[in-house]
C-alpha cells in the first residue's frame, strides 16, 4: 500500500498561494510511485478556488467551506484537519512555511505524535530514503535531515521549488461539513491588513531593503517608490527596526525574516553577519552604500558606492524607461 | 500567576557557522538567550510585575544551558529548571514531550516562549507543547494584556496585525516589539544565586527513548561562499544606467 499525502492549500487576499502550489511540488519529489495526494483546502466562499486547486492533485480536494473558516484560527483549523485525518489518514502533511503553516503544522505534528522538519528548501531522494534540506542558523549552514519513523509534517519554504504542474485530470473535490465547536478558547477580534495590495516580503521576486543610512521612516520613501516600481517588497535591517523607521515585520537577518529573491537591493546596510544570515542566498545582490569599506559589497554582486538618497531615485527613473 | 517561560540557548547572531569533523564548532563560540525567548522572559517579568506571581524559566538541553537560565535569573525570574537531555536522541517533537511532562505537573496560568529560535530554526516546540498539554495558543504575538481569566493580543501574521481574545491557561510565543528586554543588573546577578534552581533528568519525568527524536541529521553543509563583484563607476546617473542594463544583459533578470 502506498502512502498517502496531504498538502494544505492557502487562500491570501482571495487567491490560492503560490506556496501550496509549490508544496503539491515538493510532494511529487518526495513520493514514491503508488502513493496517493491528496490536498485540503479551508476558508469561506472558496468553490472556485477549489476547482483551481483540483487541478494540478491527482487525487482528492477535500474543501471545506463555512463562513467561521474565513480567517485562521489554530484551533478550528485543527478540528478541521482532524475531520480530514478521519477521511484519509495521512502518513505524510505538506504546508507551505507560511504564518498559517508554521503556526498549524506544529499542532498537526502534536496530535498525530509525528516528527516535523520546517522549512524545507530542496528534497532529494536516495534510494527509499528522502532526505529534506533545510536552513540552519538562518541560512549560515544547511542541514539534511530524514525521517526516522511514524507520521510526517513538512513545511516547505516559499520560493524554492517550482509550482505544479497541472494534472493529468482533475481531482475529485470532497466537501466536508464543518460544525463550528462553539468553545474555541482564542477568537480573532479584528485584522488590520497592512500588507494589502502589496507583495509579501518572503514570496517577493524583488526585495528592496533600507537599513541605519536610510536616517528616518521618511527616508524609505524612495524605497518604497523602487519596490513599486519593480513589483517588489519592502524589507530593512535590524539597525533600522530597532532604530524605530519601520514595522519590525520588514526585518531581513537571523532575527527576523529570511528572504531569497531574485534581486536583493540594499541601500544603506552595511552588512552586519546576522543581516547577511538572512538575505545572502538571493540571486543578484545590489548593494548602495556611502562606505566602499561596509562588508556588504564583499558579497554584492553590483556596488554603488554612494548616497542612496541620491542613487536610488535615478535607479527609480532607470527601471521606469525600461519596464513601462 | 504561575508563569513558565521556555528558554533555549543559542549561538549569538554575530557569530559564524564553522563545521568541523561533520558538526558545527562551538569552539570558542558566545552562547546567549535565544533572542526570541528574551522577549519572552521579558514579557513575563512584566506580567508578573503587574498581576502577581512567580517566572519560573524551563530549559531543556545540555549543562550549559544552566547559564542562559541564569541570565533569566538575573534579569528577574524566580526559579529556573534545567530538564537534562544528555543520552537521549532529541528533536523538537522530543523537546516538546519533556516539557509537556514536566508541566502538566504543573499549575500553570500562562506559558510564554519564543517566535522560533535562531539556531535550528523549527519553529516547533511552543505549538506543540500547547497541543500535548491540551491548551489554546497564539504564535507571533507582538501585545498581551491580561485581565483576569482572557488575554487580549496582537499578532504579527506576515506583516499584517491580528486582535484575539484567548481564554487562560494559553501558551504564546514572542514576536520582535513585543517589549524591549532588560539587562541584568548588578544586583540581579548577585540574587540570580541564590533562586532555586532545579535540575531534572528525562527518567523522573516518566520520558524514555519512546520519546526519542522522529528526525535526523545526515548531512550539513556551508552554503556557497560569495564572491565580490564589481563596483559601478562612473556619475550616480551613469551608474544607475549601467546597473539598470547589466541586469538586463549580464543578469537577464529585468
Amino acid at each position: 500500500m502506498g502512502k498517502t499525502y496531504i498538502v494544505v492549500a492557502e487562500v491570501r487576499g482571495g487567491s490560492l498561494r503560490q506556496v501550496s502550489l509549490e508544496a503539491l511540488q515538493a510532494v511529487s519529489a518526495a513520493k514514491q510511485e503508488g502513493d496517493d495526494v491528496a490536498s485540503v483546502l479551508i476558508g469561506s466562499q472558496i468553490t472556485t478556488l477549489a476547482s483551481e486547486l483540483a487541478n494540478y492533485v491527482e487525487g482528492h480536494v477535500f474543501s471545506v467551506d463555512h463562513p467561521d473558516l474565513e480567517i485562521y484560527n489554530p484551533e478550528s483549523y485543527l478540528d478541521v484537519m482532524k475531520t480530514v485525518f478521519e477521511r484519509a489518514k495521512p502518513d505524510a502533511v505538506v504546508l507551505g512555511h507560511t504564518a498559517l503553516g508554521r503556526d498549524l503544522a506544529p499542532a498537526i505534528a502534536a496530535h498525530l505524535g509525528a516528527g516535523q522538519i520546517s522549512d524545507v528548501t530542496a528534497i532529494e531522494k536516495n534510494g527509499d530514503d528522502v532526505l529534506f534540506t533545510r536552513p540552519i542558523y538562518a541560512g549560515k549552514a544547511f542541514e539534511q535531515r530524514q525521517f526516522t519513523g511514524g507520521p510526517q509534517v513538512v513545511t516547505i519554504r516559499p520560493n524554492n521549488f517550482s509550482p505544479a504542474a497541472p494534472a493529468s485530470s482533475p481531482a475529485e473535490i470532497v466537501e466536508l461539513d464543518y460544525a463550528p465547536s462553539g468553545s474555541l478558547r482564542s477568537i480573532v477580534k479584528d485584522i488590520v491588513r497592512k500588507t494589502s495590495g502589496k507583495v509579501d516580503l518572503t514570496e517577493a521576486k524583488i526585495v528592496v531593503s533600507g537599513g541605519r543610512g536610510v536616517k528616518s521612516a521618511e527616508g524609505f520613501k524612495p524605497l518604497e517608490e523602487l519596490a513599486e516600481v519593480l513589483h517588489g517588497a519592502v524589507g530593512a535591517s535590524r539597525a533600522a527596526c530597532d532604530a524605530g523607521y519601520c514595522d519590525y515585520s520588514m526585518q531581513i537577518g537571523q532575527t527576523g525574516k529570511v528572504v531569497t529573491p531574485e534581486i536583493y537591493i540594499a541601500c544603506g546596510i552595511s552588512g552586519a553577519i546576522q543581516h547577511l544570515a538572512g538575505m545572502s542566498q538571493s540571486r543578484i545582490i545590489i548593494a548602495i552604500n556611502k562606505d566602499p569599506e561596509a562588508p556588504i559589497f564583499k558579497i554584492a554582486d553590483y556596488g554603488i558606492v554612494g548616497d542612496l538618497f541620491e542613487v536610488v531615485p535615478l535607479l527609480t527613473q532607470e527601471f521606469r524607461k525600461v519596464l513601462v | 500567576m504561575n508563569i513558565f517561560v521556555l528558554l533555549k540557548q543559542t549561538f549569538d547572531t554575530e557569530e559564524r557557522i564553522v563545521i568541523q569533523n561533520g558538526e558545527i564548532s562551538d569552539d570558542g563560540v558566545k552562547y546567549v538567550i535565544n533572542p526570541y525567548d528574551e522577549y519572552a522572559v521579558e514579557e513575563a517579568l512584566l506580567q508578573r510585575d503587574q498581576h502577581g506571581g512567580t517566572v519560573t524559566v524551563v530549559g531543556v538541553g545540555p549543562e550549559r544551558t544552566a547559564e542562559a537560565l541564569r541570565t533569566a535569573l538575573a534579569m528577574g525570574a524566580d526559579e529556573a529548571v534545567l530538564i537534562g537531555n544528555d543520552g537521549l536522541e532529541s528533536d523538537e517533537y522530543t523537546v516538546s514531550r519533556l516539557l509537556a511532562a514536566y508541566l502538566e505537573k504543573q499549575s500553570v496560568d500562562l506559558i510564554l516562549g519564543g517566535n522560533f529560535s535562531v539556531d535550528s530554526g523549527g519553529g516547533q516546540v511552543a505549538v506543540r507543547l500547547a497541543e500535548l498539554l491540551g491548551l489554546p495558543h497564539t504564535s507571533s504575538v507582538t501585545k498581551l494584556a491580561i485581565d483576569g481569566q482572557k488575554a487580549a493580543v496582537e499578532r504579527d501574521a506576515e506583516g499584517d496585525t491580528e486582535t484575539l481574545e484567548v481564554a487562560l491557561p494559553a501558551v504564546f510565543t514572542a514576536q520582535q516589539g513585543l517589549n524591549d528586554p532588560r539587562y541584568p543588573s548588578l544586583p540581579g546577578i548577585m540574587k540570580a544565586k541564590k533562586k532555586p534552581f532545579h535540575h531534572i533528568a528525562p527518567a523522573e519525568l516518566g520520558i524514555t527513548d519512546e520519546a526519542a527524536a522522529k528526525t535526523k541529521r545526515v548531512s550539513l553543509s556551508l552554503p556557497p561562499q560569495r564572491q565580490a563583484g564589481r563596483i559601478l563607476q562612473g556619475d550616480y546617473a551613469q551608474q544607475a544606467a549601467e546597473l539598470v542594463n547589466l541586469l538586463r544583459t549580464e543578469a537577464k533578470l529585468i
